[in-house]
């Protein structure tokens, strides 16, 4: 007989960051929640890489934050460096990212879960989800006692039947020697869910003192930090930074790598899960470009009080005895002491083509998931999907229609829309590549797309609402004001033209022409501008993109305008496509597995063709008129 | 760009008097606008009212294409329920295809297979009942084009479209890569690289569009099928219409063991002439394949030229090639009459209701009937064929075209020196766009040669 404790509305399983988002949002949406955790010394554990953000991850965390997530406040409190990425190219691809004090990172969000309303924290294993007639009921812990529940968010990150390896050693256990989860496999399989198994990996942490930063470049963070959170100001963050380091591998390296490659599980077959391609070990590096002479390595801080430093392109499961080896090898790292073996993890996550775009699974009324357990890989997709996973819960609970962010409104909309729709085999990572309408989905602009939605949702406070109302007015009534300021071809004006280098004018014309001049900017024409009142830089950063990119993003919005059609052309969740006549095979099995929530969706599936989604829209039509 | 007003050519594509280009969509008359002139260039026909016919000329800047007239109907009073406009067109397929392309050059875009059915249906035009017609109508006009797409392509043009592609994504992949990754992978000086590369893609693809011009992008043309009995002279007859020795041409009966293909010019036709093995019994199993090949190729023929050796007499094979052809088009030669005739047209007569020519192809006498005879056929409406095949090759020639225009925009960002990440978009939309002409999407293309080509992660 198992005991019964206190019922809650939503169970969230793991405490990663996946789960500290998806618990914020439930318990700050008034749900009484309880977040369960392996152990409570880790919450938000960032066990491989110091950082957050980076090329469309930082888009990510700026994004959560829009939407009122934590992530971005978290960083913003506990950075140790920071750095815009792809500063010399265009808006769309300019990318945050910090380094962080780990160990800071885990404590300052441990805070911010420990003091919040409505919010539980246990330190427990689940082990089975309880359903009846396909709805979650509640969950049993390890000890055989059942939290009753009306909703679960799943975010086991790489817990599941963890089991880390490094040449012919493996430990049982989930990163950094933490219990795995060894049970709701079963449970999960038992509801009828489809697991896969990935793998990932981490490189070795080295001694500070038994490095030579003499033989390294320094790198150093940006003088002006620019806040992942819209909240801050950069004067709000500001602080003394810390520099990471850059070395090399070398032919001595790859020589040891080479002829030590069949001690490597890899290659031995002893790992049987599929790694991220983006995050390749270094004897895949090797393997796979046999012609790179060397290979760059950074060597960045864990936070500032170790001098533990985390050696990042050069992750491995090789035997212990080569790693000796083979970091010795580098650059700097003559005389390394390890402190921690490299070592790559496997993991049970599942086929995310189960769920739907709210990320709640088809099959499981009230069942939700997150993170890595979704087959993704990244602390900033994990976020990304726990919150929204965490908002989606709290609707239905409500009796509201969950929130889906499509993808001309968010890269967290690409994320989710390519999990459940595309087949992935590896751990999915984010990329600016993969966001078609890149130019609209900026960084900058992460405030003015969602934070509206955000304050829909109930997660954005009233006073940051109308402080973004205040910010697109000023946006507008600025541009407007550009459009109108006649520049006339005085030749104070062609002096002061010619001063900052850019061609004399033949007629008059406007500010607003001048600061599309890609030789301009909006601060270089103030000598002309006699009307200019003080203004925001995040407002002054809005209406010179806004100009200077106009054509393009005109472009974009036209395609999205498109992309909206079909995407607004519901199916309803009833529907069997084997009774759609003419639909090719293909296409009936693949709609039946993925079970689009759009028109739109179904087209982006591989396999369904233009004339399928002809054939789809007329069926549709047939179904709507027959009511 | 995308667009959601389509065209086509709404009728048949024989040399009947009159074709029909039908446009449908919210910009159907600011694309009649750009291209429609009325003769006293009085009035713009979106000043015009709805279901009214003016006539007028179709020109292409200053070129004029068409003496047409045009209906036009505004939303919903119209097959579609949109805004539509209808250009009777007069001068045969040449001109109506025309037509098309410049409607197309002046923003719609061509309708996918049934596309005006299925708006028709789905804005409320078509009764519920007609409903599973439609999708039947969508589903087999879809299998047509995508067989043909593919089939009809040159081999060449095939190759050209997918290197050009392959250049464009590995330049995509590596500005991608770079920006993906920007600590491992500078983009120094890939500018100057980049646009030598796409000017040599341009180039490219401004040789398949001239090749478009001429109509030779794919094998289109009426499938005309030489067929006859071993040594009746067909493969000299091949040889005679085409102007070059093309077949090898021996006394040596059954010389001819595969098809072999050629396209000519006839009055303004195209024909792909296919000479085939000739049809008899026989015992020799690469001779037996070659007859096979030669009936099923025959089976497939918009039209038949059965080659008869006249100095030698009728056999069983002759039967059955006659009764072969009985119901299709095909037109009876006499051959060798250069040599001592042992049958004439009366005897053929006898048996077969078809065109009788004597001809000489040693001599090179009938020649001029015999063309004479096609072409007349082919205007009286006795041949017709698959005009699908032409469409095929407007919506090539279109995608060629839209993609130049990406890749044109692609060198004005790098002139106005832009930030790479730019260049990706519409880099990205030529290849997608290029895809259509070979049956390929994009999917994960672009990420799975960033992952193949660059040594890319932490």
């Amino acid at each position: 007989m198992s005991n019964q404790y206190e019922a809650y509305d939503v169970v969230v399983v793991g405490a990663g960051h996946a789960g500290c988002e998806a618990a914020l949002a439930c318990a700050r949406l008034g749900f009484n929640t309880i977040m369960f955790t392996v152990s409570m010394d880790n919450i938000a554990l960032m066990p491989c890489n110091p950082n957050i953000g980076g090329t469309s991850k930082g888009h990510l965390v700026r994004e959560i934050d829009a939407l009122g997530g934590e992530m971005g406040k978290n960083i913003d409190k506990t950075y140790i460096q920071s750095k815009m990425l792809n500063q010399s190219k265009g808006p769309a691809v300019h990318s945050l990212r910090a380094q962080a004090d780990k160990m800071d990172y885990s404590r300052e969000m441990r805070k911010v879960v420990e003091n919040t309303e409505n919010l539980t924290l246990r330190q427990d294993e689940v082990i089975d989800i309880l359903t009846e007639n396909n709805q979650v009921t509640g969950v049993m812990v390890y000890s055989g006692g059942v939290y009753p529940c009306k909703a679960v968010i799943l975010c086991t990150g790489v817990y599941l039947n963890a089991r880390c390896i490094y040449g012919e050693t493996s430990h049982y256990t989930g990163p950094n020697g933490l219990p795995s989860a060894n049970h709701l496999t079963e449970s999960l399989k038992k509801l009828g869910i489809e697991m896969y198994r990935f793998k990932t990996g981490t490189p070795a942490r080295i001694d500070k003192r038994s490095i030579d930063f003499t033989k390294m470049e320094e790198q150093f963070g940006d003088e002006t930090v620019v806040p992942f959170s819209f909240t801050n100001t950069p004067e709000d963050i500001e602080k003394e930074q810390v520099s990471c380091w850059l070395t090399y591998t070398n032919e001595n390296t790859h020589q040891i790598i080479r002829d030590n490659i069949h001690r490597s599980p890899l290659y031995s077959g002893n790992i049987k899960g599929t790694g991220p391609r983006y995050c390749p070990s270094i004897e895949d590096k090797v393997v796979k470009f046999p012609d790179k002479e060397r290979h760059q390595v950074f060597i960045e801080p864990e936070g500032n009080y170790t001098n533990e430093m985390y050696i990042s392109g050069m992750s491995s499961s090789l035997p212990e005895d080569v790693q000796f080896k083979m970091y010795r090898s580098v650059s700097g790292l003559e005389n390394a002491k390890i402190v921690r073996n490299a070592y790559a993890i496997e993991y049970d996550c599942i086929n995310p083509m189960q769920l739907k775009s709210s990320l709640e699974f088809m099959s499981i009324s009230g069942l939700f998931s997150g993170g890595q357990f979704n087959g993704s890989s990244g602390y900033e997709e994990a976020a990304a999907q726990g919150l929204m996973a965490g908002i989606n819960a709290a609707r239905k609970l409500s009796g509201k229609e969950p929130i889906v962010l499509d993808r001309s409104q968010a890269y967290i909309g690409v994320l989710i829309d390519d999990l459940v729709t595309k087949e992935t085999h590896e751990p999915y990572r984010m990329m600016t590549s993969r966001a078609e309408y890149r130019l609209i989905l900026r960084q900058d602009n992460a405030d003015l797309r969602l934070t509206k939605i955000g304050h829909e949702i109930g997660l954005i406070s009233e006073e940051r609402y109308e402080h973004l109302i205040e910010k697109e007015r000023m946006i507008k009534e600025e541009m407007i004001r550009l459009e109108n300021s006649l520049i006339g071809a005085s030749k104070e004006v062609q002096e002061i033209l010619e001063s900052l280098g850019t061609t004399s004018l033949k007629t008059g014309t406007t500010l607003a022409e001048l600061v599309r001049r890609p030789e301009l900017t909006y601060a270089l024409l103030e000598p002309l501008d006699k009307n200019r009142k003080p203004l925001s830089d995040e407002v002054i950063t809005q209406v010179e993109i806004n100009f200077k990119y106009d054509g393009y993003i005109k472009r974009q919005e036209h395609q999205v305008e498109q992309f909206k059609k079909l995407e607004g052309k519901k199916i309803p969740e009833e529907i069997d496509y084997s009774d759609v006549p003419s639909l090719r095979i293909e296409a009936k099995q693949k709609l039946n597995q993925i079970r689009p929530s759009s028109v739109g969706q179904a087209s982006r599936i591989s396999g369904v063709s233009p004339a399928d989604i002809s054939v789809l829209l007329v069926y549709l039509e047939q179904l709507r008129r027959s009511k | 760009m995308k667009t959601d007003t389509i065209a086509a050519i709404a009728t048949g594509l024989s040399n009947a008097g009159i074709s029909i280009v039908r446009i449908s969509g919210d910009q159907a008359f600011a694309v009649i606008d750009k291209v429609f002139q009325i003769k006293s260039k009085a009035k713009r026909l979106s000043e015009m009212e709805s279901h009214t016919v003016h006539y007028g000329y179709i020109v292409d800047g200053e070129e004029l294409i068409d003496e047409v007239m045009v209906v036009i109907m505004r939303a919903p009073r119209s097959y579609t329920m949109e805004d539509s406009i209808e250009i009777d067109c007069h001068g045969g397929i040449t001109v109506t295809k025309k037509v098309l392309e410049t409607v197309l050059k002046a923003g719609a875009r061509i309708a996918e297979p049934g596309e005006f059915t299925k708006r028709a249906f789905l804005n409320g035009r078509i009764d519920l009942s007609q409903a599973e017609a439609v999708i039947d109508v969508i589903h087999a006009n879809n299998e047509l084009a995508l067989k043909n797409s593919m089939k009809q392509l040159k081999g060449n043009v095939l190759h050209k479209v997918k290197e050009v592609r392959q250049s464009i994504l590995l330049d995509t992949a590596y500005i991608e890569a770079a920006l993906d990754d920007p600590e491992h992978i500078s983009l120094e000086g890939f500018s100057d690289k980049l646009r030598e590369n796409v000017m040599g893609s341009i180039k490219e693809l401004s040789n398949l569009i001239d090749t478009s011009e001429n109509g030779r992008l794919i094998k289109e043309g009426i499938r005309t099928v030489i067929l006859g009995r071993p040594n009746a002279g067909k493969s000299s007859l091949l040889n005679l219409m085409v102007g070059e020795e093309r077949a090898i041409v021996t006394d040596i009966a059954g010389t001819t063991r595969d098809t072999i293909e050629e396209s000519i010019f006839l009055n303004g036709l195209c024909l792909n002439l296919i000479d085939t093995a000739g049809i008899r019994e026989t015992s020799d199993l690469v001779e037996k394949l070659g007859v096979e090949k030669s009936l099923k190729s025959a089976k497939e023929a918009d039209l038949i030229i059965y080659v008869i050796d006249a100095s030698t007499p009728l056999n069983q094979d002759d039967d059955e090639i006659l009764e072969f052809i009985k119901d299709r088009k095909a037109i009876v030669l006499l051959n060798k009459t250069d040599l001592e005739s042992v049958i004439e047209e009366k005897d053929v007569n006898l048996l077969s209701t078809k065109p009788i020519l004597k001809i000489s192809a040693l001599n090179q006498t009938g020649i001029k009937e015999l063309e004479k005879t096609i072409t007349e056929m082919f205007f009286e409406g006795n041949i017709s064929f698959n005009d699908e095949i032409y469409i095929t090759n407007v919506r090539h020639k279109n995608a060629l075209v839209e993609a130049r225009v990406s890749l044109e925009q692609v060198i004005v960002s790098i002139e106005n020196e832009m930030p790479e990440d730019f260049f990706s978009i519409d880099l990205m939309n030529a290849y997608e766009v290029l895809g259509t002409i070979i049956g390929e999407a994009v999917d994960e293309d672009l990420v799975n040669t960033i992952f193949k080509e660059f040594c890319m992660g932490k």
